[in-house]
């Protein structure tokens, strides 16, 4: 039998039944290959359930630093009868299996193009501790220490980190380290170790990632800790999944660094409201009054957000939502992973709206971005939703390390304080009076003559008084046009790479692929890998809405562009549509929306597939036009 | 309604502690029908946040959507205000409160507002007990969408097309009790000696104080069989009249010590009341709900200070906030510096 061959360049996934810890153990498993200083993306795929269901995770190990998907397993660790069968059929041809052979494996389930490893865990586990508790955790350790030993895994790192994990229960720590030992000395003494693919210090192709001392962390506290840096004084939410994690360690941090010293009050509130309604209402009220207000919600809190959403954008109110996008409505699949909220945010509540997205990639611009967003939504008076997903927020990430220069200062935007207000010539909250659509506004409580108003959705006049006047209203919804063009400058602009240098081309097209979000790394992987077969493509990674002229040029001097996206409609190529001057035609959707985050193979693969039939329509570009 | 708004006034109209008119309290002309009983209600917060001597701008105004709503247009025009979205005032008087816990929240709403698409947020408001005046201009029916019943209007009163409402209605002064408000009030906006007082006593209470006045609506809910029609309200009052006597003033009057009752807010001001009897407590939840049921049973409406316990602990004493307004705090409170985020790096490597 041919069996995959690799060093540090591999997938393993673990299948386990969720609420027995094997999360923690298999989180240890790849924070010990992270601290090995070899790339590494681990993805826990859960269900909306506590206890019993399958889960899975599954652990990336790229020497050339690939963070996405690739697709594929190579080596499974199945402890869950319930999805062995399963399990099994999606191993690699020349992969690996290894199970727990307490019970024999029935024969109807064993393939011959796979190699199997029974490791006895249950009985070993009975045998050596005490407790039925001990005995079902401490199982996950075993096959952690046997994989150890199989992938040629740092025995030392793994107890470092128990050691960490467990510092002052010194009773916790013997018995993981027991356990570890357990699985690494029955792997050594029953199979050859370590395997074909394995793990080595040094050797790989991406020191990018090794240089600049990259951290390990999930997207939702990067967003957090951005709350925190970025001043955040008010959290209103309701919890939902995936987006909880984001006041939980939004919270944890605020206790620890938003306490006032001399009197031990909090610089700082959170509360968990009745609902989503309430939350965003919160929100908005705090952030009409001069506070700096934040949400985190999910698509089913997007939804329930929007009314507010509208009045803000109108009302021109700052508030800031943390969208962590997941799966559609109800109860199905609220644990997976999509990014099927851009159209319904983009677009958020009734009338005229659009709303400004930012779209982080990686947990350092969840930090960063999140910071922004404090300053945009005070600069444009308006909304402004971070669009994560379930992959970055809820999964660790390698990331580079979060910075902060100390000599920022907060950009509270135009705010007319009691001497502003008494300099000003002339004062009206929705006068227009720099042309770029953003007008000077004022807190309650500033002044005790001055700069009162009524802040209201639709009818008003520039003086703020209440006007029924289609000219007033006109006059209005089209600033707040210009103020949507302006947001252009303000937001994060696109990113592109230098493009890959292809010899001798198989097309003659000008291929482009757009992304954003978590379809970035493995679409960048899927551009090499089709680079490496003779079809080079430009790329762009969006990372704002309103977008960037430069989002533009680039469609116009493609004959072919690739929106590469994670749900149904391709609605990030229908923003495209409606808000550029393009023709539909250039932009082919590649999409995945099965829950489970869009992989690499899956990208080149549709994008070989539209190269084959679209080929021989598309018509090159004028030289002269590219 | 008018249209026109005199500028004319009286050279000697009294002053208040701060040197200013009634007429520094009043807000736009209003626009509801002639002879709306809300209008009585912003006539009554003018005067009420005028006599307090509460500097203007130092009070934030919010509402929800709906007749009612509008209303703080039409008073405290040097005030900020915030017309918010139908039935979600609480969650934005919530945030606003968070945000600047210094100033004085008055929230104005309707019936419909409070009692249907707002429940949640009402319940969960005085649940929080946040510092704010809450008053319900409930007048059981649906102005701005012309007369439909609202969900306070009474079991068997009548609506403008005749019809006998079917339902219960809610009443939100009950609500108010079981919830665990900390002021509690009903009142008539005929009835300015009360409501005024009432008014001035919510806004010098620390936390949540609510007050639901019939308001009667003059276009659609004011003719034979309506239950909250002016005549039908005046025939069926009980009424516990209440003086309040702001901090530093002198006590001048004596009251009979069998039906008056005397209580010191937060703030040192004192409200006495006159109860309707000498058994009455307001400090008794219990009482001041048997007392407000078994008005209803015997078809009165109880009003005055219902209940009243003076030393809650509101939002921001629950969540335990700087006495500082979280909108005043700079980089130096809330940025932990480029040295803090080294560490936090390093616990993630």
């Amino acid at each position: 039998m041919k069996q995959i061959k690799g060093v540090n360049d591999f997938v393993v996934k673990f299948a386990n039944v969720n609420g027995t810890g094997s999360a923690s153990a298999n989180h240890l498993f790849a924070k010990a290959i992270f601290r090995m200083g070899i790339p590494v993306s681990p993805r826990n795929i859960f269900p909306s359930n506590i206890q019993g269901l399958p889960t899975w995770y599954e652990v990336r190990v790229s020497k050339n630093g690939y963070l996405g998907r690739r697709g594929g397993v190579d080596m499974m660790v199945c402890v869950n009868p319930q999805s062995m069968e399963k399990d099994i059929a999606s191993v690699e041809p020349g992969g690996y299996f290894l199970y727990d052979n307490t019970k024999p494996l029935a024969p109807h389930l064993k393939r011959d193009d796979i190699t199997f490893f029974g490791i006895p865990l249950t009985e070993m586990c009975m045998r050596e501790f005490e407790t039925p508790r001990l005995q079902q955790l401490l199982k996950n350790v075993v096959y952690v220490g046997a994989m150890a030993a199989l992938l040629n895994l740092k025995f030392s790192i793994l107890k470092d980190l128990l050691n960490d994990q467990f510092k002052g229960k010194e009773k916790l720590i013997s018995s993981n380290v027991q356990a570890l030992e357990m699985g690494y000395q029955y792997a050594t003494e029953n199979y050859n170790c370590p395997l074909p693919i394995r793990l080595e210090m040094g050797g790989n192709a991406a020191p990018h990632i090794l240089e600049s001392e990259h951290i390990l962390m999930n997207g939702n506290t990067a967003a957090a800790l951005g709350a925190i840096y970025g001043g955040a004084t008010v959290a209103a939410w309701y919890p939902i999944t995936p987006s909880t994690s984001v006041v939980d360690a939004f919270a944890k941090y605020a206790q620890r660094m938003r306490i006032d010293p001399g009197s031990g009050k909090k610089n700082f509130a959170i509360v968990q409201a009745e609902d989503e309604l309430a939350a965003i209402g919160m929100v908005v009220g705090a952030g009409w009054n001069g506070a700096r207000a934040f949400t985190a919600t999910s698509g089913p809190g997007l939804s329930l957000m929007s009314e507010f959403l509208g009045l803000a954008y109108f009302a021109e109110l700052p508030a800031v939502l943390i969208n962590v996008q997941r799966s559609g409505p109800s109860t199905g699949m609220p644990t997976r992973s999509q990014q099927s909220d851009v159209l319904a945010a983009a677009y958020a509540s009734h009338g005229d709206t659009k709303q400004v997205l930012l779209f982080p990639a990686t947990p350092r611009e969840c930090f960063d971005m999140t910071v922004q967003a404090f300053d945009l939504t005070e600069q444009l008076q308006t909304p402004v939703i971070l669009m994560s997903d379930l992959d970055l927020g809820m999964n660790d990430w390698m990331s580079p390390p979060l910075e902060w220069d100390d000599d920022r200062c907060m950009d509270r935007g135009k705010v007319l304080d009691a001497d502003g207000l008494d300099k000003a010539e002339k004062w009206g909250r929705y006068l227009d009076v720099d042309g770029d659509g953003i007008c000077y506004r004022t807190l309650p409580g500033t002044h005790p003559d001055k700069g009162a108003f009524f802040t209201r959705g639709s009818s008003k006049n520039e003086m703020a008084v209440y006007s029924e006047s289609g000219d007033d209203y006109v006059q209005n919804v089209d600033r707040l046009l210009r103020k949507f063009d302006t947001a252009k400058s303000y937001v994060p602009k696109p990113k592109t790479h230098p493009p890959i240098e292809v010899k001798k081309p198989k097309t003659e097209l000008k291929l482009g692929a757009l992304f954003f979000g978590t379809s970035a790394s493995p679409s960048y992987e899927a551009v090499e890998m089709l680079a490496a077969e003779g079809y080079p493509i430009d790329t762009m990674r969006i990372r704002a809405f309103p977008f960037h002229a430069s989002i533009d040029a680039f469609i116009h001097s493609h004959d072919l562009v690739f929106v590469i996206e994670q749900n149904r409609d391709g609605q990030m190529r229908r923003l495209i549509i409606n808000e550029c001057e393009i023709p539909p035609g250039k932009l082919m959707p590649v999409l995945n929306y099965s829950g489970t985050p869009i992989t690499a193979r899956n990208i080149a693969g549709k994008i070989r597939e539209t190269l084959k039939t679209k080929s021989a329509d598309v018509v090159p570009l004028h030289p002269e036009t590219a | 309604m008018s249209y026109i708004k005199p500028k004319f006034r009286h050279p000697n109209l009294p002053i208040n502690a701060l040197g200013n008119t009634v007429a520094d309290y009043d807000g736009a002309i209003s626009t509801l029908c002639a002879g709306c009983g809300h209008d009585s209600i912003s006539a009554a917060i003018r005067n009420a946040c005028f006599k307090s001597s509460v500097p203007p701008h130092r009070i934030a105004k919010v509402s929800g959507i709906g007749c009612s709503s509008k209303m703080p247009t039409y008073f405290l025009g040097k005030s900020h205000g915030f017309n918010s979205v139908h039935g979600r005032m609480p969650s934005v008087a919530t945030g606003a409160s968070l945000a600047n816990r210094g100033l004085t929240y008055i929230g104005v709403s309707g019936d419909g507002d409070t009692a249907s698409i707002g429940m949640g947020q009402f319940i969960h408001l005085i649940r929080r007990n946040v510092n704010m005046t809450y008053i319900v201009a409930n007048n059981g029916c649906y102005g701005l969408t012309k007369g439909q019943d609202s969900a306070t209007a009474d079991l068997g009163s009548v609506n403008k097309q005749g019809a006998a409402n079917p339902f219960d209605g809610i009443d939100l002064a009950s609500l108010a009790l079981l919830q665990g408000a900390s002021f509690v009030a009903r009142s008539f906006s005929g009835d300015k000696d009360q409501l005024e007082p009432l008014i001035r006593a919510a806004m010098a209470h620390k936390g949540f104080a609510f007050i639901d006045v019939v308001s009667p609506c003059v276009t659609f809910n004011n003719h034979a069989g309506s239950t909250k029609s002016y005549s039908q309200t005046r025939d069926h009052l009980d009424m516990m009249p209440l003086d309040f006597v702001p901090m530093r003033e002198e006590i001048r009057t004596s009251y009979d010590a069998g039906t008056t009752q005397g209580i010191t807010l937060h703030d040192g001001s004192v409200i006495h009341l006159h109860k309707a009897s000498s058994e009455y407590q307001a400090d008794d939840r219990a009482a001041a709900l048997h007392a407000v049921q078994s008005a209803h049973d015997a078809g009165r409406i109880l009003t005055g200070l219902l209940y009243l316990d003076p030393d809650t602990q509101d939002l921001n004493q629950s969540l335990n906030l700087a006495t500082r307004p979280l909108n005043e705090l700079g980089k130096d409170e809330l940025c932990p510096g480029s040295r803090v985020l080294d560490s936090i790096n390093e616990g993630l490597r």
